[in-house]
């Protein structure tokens, strides 16, 4: 019983790491209508960035966190100059594919910047076991538990931020319609970068927490890929979605793997969160918290 | 209007009630549509007109009542079923096939009358040839009906709004219809083009026999037009009967019609 | 004035509805075919073959097939790399256990074995749309690798999960395999798409292509002209998933001789073809041919330049092919969404002009 916890807490610690990424997914998606295929790579780019600073030029951890913020405002500046204004009013799968093209360019980027080897980060998060739960048999990581925190704080303050200020308000007027927000007065180029400049910091929180625990190392876009099925539950549009579609999808997951991967040759995590997105996706097309799409006609 | 020839009744919705979670768009609303007839439905925005046709379409499922078209009677209509017993339609935001030329909207149209599989048509040959050629003949007629031969290979999405609403009816006419729907046809039109739009539908109803049922806000249209209105408001059935007589009705004109200035 | 049409009257429907109505577009396919098949075998050398001409060949009836299901269909997949693993793992078995049906009607079967898998995978599409159904297709993409490499009687059990194709003959020449025969294999490989491309563009100018136009282009007014949705999305994902599976029984076969599923058909390979098709043009056949060409003579030429050229070291050569591809691939969704196809399209408009200004 106490493996299961054990497996069950440790599957929620994921889930909250996918849901990090996802979190970023879902600030792009919800004020640009873009799918950002390069959400993965950004954390990577980010967390390349942070090492590389404080290893390069030797900066204290607090520093580089700042310089690393800094570049990730100026990449989303770069990104929509280069890319987001040249695209507007685009269909879904042609800016999609566009952020595929981005997520080539950031990879080659950070190789060629940074060097492609493995990186250990770390920034003093607290590390090994969490002794309290330790003593009762469980096995958990302060990490994990770091983590968690981090990103329920995002959460609140992201939400707060899209519900209550004047910004957000904007930002949704963008996910609707940019045309409309157009006519309106919004800027969408100040929207965009705003929101590629948060959606960026975030990366850089999910980079942080992904890098300190597996080391910064390439696999790390791949989470791109894995945020799709948390989106799926949570909807593209939730924030609060994201996290319990991340936890469900992290639980899931780690459950399956543990008890049925070794009756099917193990490995089952490669394909085990689509497929269980797929059949949520069959009975609610919509995802869990995404908004129902109503077709007039 | 002079007496006209009207057939038997071809639709006939009884008693039907809609409901989207609790806002209720349609009422216990019950008419019928006689074969060869111009039916109108009229009344104020959101009084559930569209919705109607949608129901008759199968777009829509109603929660009670019931839809007897061709003396088949259904809780609720399917739309491929309403196609394949022949009900067309044009929509109040034309509902075109953006990515396609007016030529091919049109054969889109014919869909139901062609049949040869998978396997001829990758050949192209016999009869998928020959299908095609005649099912291209038919959608010529109705390009020459409606006088649009000049953008016949133009992609639609590039047509100004006028002749969009022309191929939106002739894709609904190549299908040959018995009940012809249409959603708000001259909306959107200055007075030429919808003088051109009221003599299509005049003519498809004296050429081809079709039944049409017309909703439309432009009065004039409708009173000139049709054989009987309904009018609806708020899902609930006003008035019911031929045009001089819907006119003169008091309720419909406190609601919808007003009185002309003096 | 050179592709003037004044002159070419259409005297009847069916000579308006052939394939090349315009006889300086009939010259131009006569040319490439002849090209194709009489020219170029003249010419072939082992590296042209291997490196371009049969990815090329390879790749285009591919893009053909997933042209067909998200450009004209709209669905969008992402599983084209487990198809095509479908394709090849299909023709591995068959022709191990059958070598005597002969290679063509082994590769037919495959793809007709593809289709089925599709077909299973395209059923959510009835559900679910857009994004969502690219998801669907992830885990068709992610389950099937993981089934053909974990699953040991996909690879007759041997240690290295990898299979490696017998050599197949055909009118009595060694077509698959290492010691197969650089002309054979291209006749192979030219006839093959030649044809499909004709069925590909025969399907799409008819009554089922218009269908899946139809679903693409308003799904809810194409069940008013009495499409079923269920029928045409199946289908597309059906005759689809045959072309991705033809392409994957030569793309093992004989191109590549061996693979192994994690590395020969993975998501980057769904990546790949989609790209192609974007760049080339969606919902064309032309487009798909174009697409693959891009793609497949694009890193190469970099390399060449990069490596041979500057004497980048190979790894920095591929950093910066990434980065490129992707500027590439950004500009292009930037200029011309609709793809090279557009492009072209718009270039015959102006040769119509040429040397008149207008």
């Amino acid at each position: 019983m106490l493996f299961f916890i054990e497996v069950a807490l440790s599957g929620l610690m994921a889930g909250v790491m996918y849901s990090l990424v996802a979190l970023g997914f879902v600030l792009i998606f919800k004020a640009s209508g873009i799918f950002n295929f390069a959400q993965g790579v950004m954390a990577l780019f980010a967390a390349l960035t942070l090492v590389g600073l404080m290893e390069k030029f030797g900066m204290p951890a607090w520093l580089a966190i700042i310089g690393t913020i800094a570049v990730m405002i100026a990449l989303a500046w770069l990104i929509e100059r280069v890319m987001l204004r040249h695209l507007v009013n685009q269909e879904p799968i042609i800016l999609f594919m566009a952020t595929i093209g981005l997520a080539y360019v950031l990879e080659g980027m950070g190789d060629i910047m940074w060097g492609s080897d493995v990186k250990v980060l770390d920034i003093g998060i607290p590390q090994g076991a969490w002794d309290w739960l330790w003593d009762q048999g469980i096995y958990i990581e302060k990490l994990e538990m770091f983590a968690a925190v981090t990103a329920a704080i995002l959460v609140v303050f992201l939400a707060i931020f899209f519900q209550k200020t004047r910004i957000g308000r904007a930002l949704r007027a963008v996910a609707d319609d940019h045309q409309a927000a157009l006519s309106v007065g919004i800027s969408l180029h100040t929207i965009w970068v705003v929101v590629w400049s948060v959606s960026g910091i975030v990366a850089l929180v999910a980079g942080i927490m992904w890098g300190s625990k597996s080391g910064v190392q390439f696999s790390l876009s791949l989470i791109a890929l894995k945020a799709l099925p948390v989106l799926i539950l949570g909807g593209f549009t939730s924030v609060p979605g994201a996290i319990i579609g991340g936890m469900i999808i992290g639980v899931g997951e780690k459950l399956a793997e543990v008890y049925f991967g070794p009756m099917v040759g193990g490995a089952i995590e490669n394909w085990f969160a689509y497929m269980l997105a797929l059949a949520f996706l069959l009975f609610r097309p919509q995802g869990l918290f995404g908004e129902k799409i109503i077709e007039r006609v | 209007m002079s007496e006209r020839n009207l057939g038997e009744v071809i639709l006939a919705v009884d008693n039907i009630s809609l409901s989207f979670g609790i806002m209720k768009v349609l009422d216990n609303i019950s008419f019928d549509i006689r074969r060869g007839e111009i039916r109108s439905i009229i009344g104020p925005n959101g009084a559930g007109k569209s919705s109607m046709l949608n129901v008759i379409n199968g777009f829509y499922h109603p929660q009670q009542g019931s839809i007897t078209f061709k003396g088949e009677t259904r809780k609720q209509m399917a739309p491929h079923r309403a196609a394949s017993h022949g009900i067309a339609r044009t929509f109040q935001n034309i509902a075109l096939f953006k990515g396609m030329s007016t030529l091919d909207n049109i054969m889109t149209g014919r869909n139901l009358k062609m049949k040869t599989n998978l396997f001829w048509q990758a050949l192209h040959i016999g009869p998928a040839r020959a299908e095609e050629l005649e099912n291209r003949e038919a959608a010529e007629k109705v390009i020459d009906f409606l006088d649009i031969q000049a953008i016949r290979k133009k992609p639609v999405g590039k047509l100004p709004y006028g002749l969009q609403k022309r191929v939106e009816l002739g894709r609904a006419l190549a299908a040959e219809p018995d009940l012809l729907l249409l959603d708000e046809p001259m909306a959107g039109m200055n007075s030429e083009e919808k003088e051109d739009m009221c003599r299509f539908i005049i003519d498809v109803n004296s050429e081809f026999g079709t039944t049409i049922a017309l909703i439309e806000h432009d009065m004039s249209v409708v009173m000139d037009l049709s054989d009987r209105v309904l009018v609806l408001d708020y899902g609930k059935q006003l008035a019911d009967g031929e045009p001089d007589e819907v006119r003169a009705n008091q309720t419909v004109i406190d609601a919808y019609l007003g009185v002309p200035h003096e | 004035m050179f592709y003037r049409e004044t002159g070419q009257f259409k005297a009847n429907y069916q000579d308006d509805q052939a394939l090349f109505p315009i006889d300086q577009d009939r010259y131009v396919i006569f040319a490439v075919l002849f090209i194709t098949f009489a020219v170029v075998p003249m010419l072939l050398n082992q590296y042209w073959l291997n490196a371009i001409l049969l990815p090329f060949l390879i790749y285009s009836l591919a893009a053909l097939g997933l042209n067909i299901l998200t450009g004209y269909c709209g669905q969008l997949s992402l599983g084209t790399g487990g198809f095509m693993a479908v394709g090849a793992f299909s023709v591995y078995k068959l022709m191990v256990a059958f070598p005597e049906l002969g290679f063509i009607p082994l590769v037919l079967i495959s793809g007709f074995i593809t289709a089925a898998v599709g077909t299973l995978f395209g059923l959510p599409s009835l559900r679910i749309k857009g994004f969502y159904l690219a998801v669907a297709t992830l885990a068709a993409q992610f389950f099937l690798i993981w089934l053909f490499n974990k699953v040991g009687w996909f690879f007759n059990y041997n240690a290295t999960g990898m299979i490696t194709s017998p050599p197949m003959t055909l009118f009595g020449v060694i077509v698959t395999g290492p010691e197969a025969n650089p002309v054979a294999k291209y006749y192979l490989v030219a006839g093959f798409v030649a044809v499909f491309a004709l069925v590909a563009k025969n399907i799409a100018r008819g009554r089922i292509g218009r269908n899946w136009m139809a679903i693409r282009d308003m799904d809810i007014a194409a069940e008013l002209i009495g499409v079923r949705p269920l029928i045409a999305k199946l289908s597309a994902f059906a005759v689809s998933s045959f072309y991705i599976g033809m392409a994957g029984a030569l793309y093992f076969a004989v191109w590549l001789g061996s693979a192994e599923p994690t590395e020969a058909f993975d998501i980057n390979q769904s990546f790949l073809v989609l790209f192609m098709i974007i760049i080339g043009g969606l919902g064309s056949v032309l487009g798909s041919f174009l697409g693959a060409a891009f793609l497949v003579i694009m890193p190469i030429t970099l390399k060449n330049i990069l490596v041979d050229g500057f004497g980048t070291n190979s790894a920095l050569a591929a950093h910066i092919e990434i980065i490129i591809v992707g500027i590439l691939i950004i500009g292009f969704l930037i200029v011309e969404p609709h793809g090279l196809a557009r492009l072209w399209r718009i270039a015959k408009e102006k040769l119509r002009l040429w040397p008149f200004p207008y």
